[in-house]
């Protein structure tokens, strides 16, 4: 299909016509919405419990786990992966990272946060109740995993936002040097809406334990035979509205599915779609800085504080475990990698150890506020050894130009703690267990019902992010081509792209 | 008039400088080089990755010098750079036509 490019300036001027009709129409519809929503608004809660509380120190946790999580991407992420790539591709790498938190940044508050975290149609997706913040004020709260505490919903929403703008930005690791900007520049953001969106929902998405536990206290408190029945399906009704994989029984603390396996399985299929790198396999390619590379993976691991503890959404013992997890887990997988590396080449690397290190994370990050702190150690031992056969022997062995291990570290990682968080949380092994907010207890464990509940959660994760990412793919891939011609891959995506060089030595 | 260009090993080039001062050379063009001959590369691993790198960093120096100072300069740098061990370099004289000193505009023997 060929038309006929319009001048720069008439591109420019278009794309200012779109942005300010955008503009008005946001305020349009937030009165609209706005106006829809105050119709639709449920019926007041029957006065069982006291209104939920807001405390300051819960806030200002949370506001730091926040910033922390943004530096993982900013410039955790845009580092560790930048020092791996050669120096004629470090700036594309910093781009797409940083352009990454951009565009998910903006998204999120139109609707990529009504999409994840409202009630839908389908236990698949949420809807557009709370499109462009609707409803949203400084007052209003979200729930946490303590009845009865809440913090600030705008909180919420910009803590998950960075965990929205993280994701996408882990799949570029598997397409660097050899995709186009414009590209990318399409897909991140599809990506996220079709992709992300759904899973977080799936995922994360529930009526919360204030909700539950009024329900629940509804039902005992309930007298006769009518109204106990009347209860105990509004009980059922407030536990059903969840997102698809939380009905399931799946958990989940801050991400393993969500990001992690949800980024590696992308990764694996945009390295797989895109092809390989000219010139791989026979020409050399080490990393252009180690450096900046130990510096990213440093900032990645000081930053999963805030994504880790910071999914406690509260400033309590839940964090506190979170945190001890996050720092023994990564230890023991670095650990792990170095010595099997050691071992298996005759020298520990740098690369590897650090390496080691954010698989552990990736590993520990869906068990962090579920496992006790030796099964973290044993869990990061694990992750660090099987990713470290993925990302050697399993990556040589099928010869794919996953460059950045995205697959090898991200998937296999997510899915080893995806399955041992199912393991780990078993109070018998030092586990929280899980908590039934209707009971108001610690739920019964039962291992094979956790597990089938974590690989069905896999595995769903895996299914709707393949599928979705190679569609994607391959729909840019015909309205615009994904790789540069050849003399621009070989020349170097800083210049080519974007007309700067990384280094100016 | 002669070029003498040295390919030596870099951590040579302070000893083989001031050998050079003491025959009575007072300057040089220094660049940094990669080159292989007898001397093998090693191999980098990264994350699974091998590397066989072929070409290790030298240190190439020029000196132009007066056709009468060429023994003298070439013995100077062949004693400081020689280590005995494989990769210490190799020594090539090349003629040389004409010379300019830029700033004074003296030519020849008289600009070196």
């Amino acid at each position: 299909m060929t038309f006929k490019m319009p001048s720069r300036l008439g591109l420019a001027g278009i794309a200012a016509g779109l942005l300010f009709a955008l503009c008005l129409s946001f305020i349009a519809f937030d009165v609209a919405f706005a106006e829809m929503a105050a119709a639709a608004a449920p019926e007041p809660a029957a006065a069982a419990a006291a209104e939920p509380t807001v405390n300051k120190g819960d806030t200002a946790w949370m506001l730091s786990a926040t910033v922390l999580v943004l530096l993982m991407t900013i410039p955790g992420l845009a580092l560790f992966y930048g020092g791996l790539v050669r120096s004629k591709n470090m700036l594309s790498v910093l781009m797409w990272v940083f352009y990454s938190v951009c565009i998910v940044t903006i998204i999120w508050v139109l609707f990529g946060y009504s999409m994840a975290f409202t009630g839908g149609s389908t236990p698949f997706v949420g809807g557009f109740s709370k499109a462009f913040l609707s409803g949203v004020t400084t007052d209003s709260k979200a729930a946490t995993y303590t009845v009865g505490a809440n913090i600030p919903e705008l909180l919420y929403i910009c803590f998950q936002m960075t965990f929205a703008a993280i994701t996408p930005a882990l799949i570029v690791g598997s397409m660097v040097e050899r995709m186009k900007f414009s590209a990318m520049a399409l897909f991140l953001p599809l990506w996220v809406i079709i992709v992300y969106f759904p899973i977080a929902h799936m995922v994360w998405y529930w009526a919360g334990p204030d909700a539950i536990d009024a329900a629940a206290k509804a039902v005992a408190a309930a007298a006769d035979g009518a109204a106990k029945t009347a209860a105990e399906a509004k009980l059922a009704e407030v536990t059903a509205d969840a997102g698809l994989i939380f009905q399931w029984g799946a958990i989940d603390f801050a991400g393993g599915t969500v990001v992690h396996i949800n980024a590696g399985i992308a990764g694996i299929v945009g390295a797989l779609l895109v092809g390989k790198r000219i010139g791989f396999g026979k020409d050399l390619m080490p990393p252009h800085s180690l450096t900046m590379n130990m510096i990213g993976a440093s900032l990645l691991w000081v930053g999963w504080f805030g994504f880790n503890a910071g999914s406690n959404l509260e400033a309590s013992g839940g964090a506190v475990l979170a945190m001890t997890n996050t720092f023994v887990a990564t230890a023991g997988a670095a650990l792990a990698w170095m010595f099997v590396e050691w071992m298996a080449k005759g020298k520990p690397s740098l690369l590897g150890a650090v390496t080691g290190a954010v698989a552990g994370l990736v590993a520990v990050t869906p068990a962090s506020g579920y496992a006790g702190p030796m099964g973290a150690i044993v869990l990061g031992i694990i992750a660090g050894i099987v990713c470290y056969v993925f990302c050697s022997g399993v990556k040589n062995a099928f010869g794919y130009d996953d460059s950045l291990d995205v697959f090898g570290v991200h998937c296999i990682g997510g899915i080893i703690g995806a399955i041992l968080t199912g393991i780990l949380v078993n109070p018998a092994l030092g586990g929280t267990g899980i908590m039934d907010y209707a009971t108001g207890k610690i739920a019964d464990y039962d291992m094979v019902t956790q597990l089938i509940a974590q690989f069905k959660a896999v595995g769903m994760t895996l299914v709707w992010s393949g599928v979705g990412t190679l569609i994607i793919l391959k729909v840019i891939d015909v309205i615009i081509g994904l790789r540069p011609t050849i003399d621009s891959e070989r020349e170097g995506l800083d210049l080519t792209d974007h007309g700067e060089r990384a280094y100016n030595m | 008039m002669k070029i003498v260009m040295a390919v030596i090993k870099p951590f040579k080039l302070d000893e083989v400088r001031d050998a050079l001062t003491a025959v009575g050379v007072h300057g040089l063009t220094v660049t940094e080089v990669k080159g292989y001959g007898r001397q093998k590369g090693h191999t980098e691993i990264y994350r699974g990755t091998e590397y066989a790198v072929n070409f290790l960093p030298k240190v190439k120096i020029e000196v132009a010098v007066d056709t009468g100072q060429v023994e003298k300069v070439v013995e100077a740098i062949t004693t400081a750079a020689k280590t005995g061990q494989i990769g210490d370099g190799k020594i090539f004289v090349i003629p040389l036509d004409h010379a300019v000193r830029i700033r004074t505009g003296e030519a020849d023997v008289a600009a070196l």
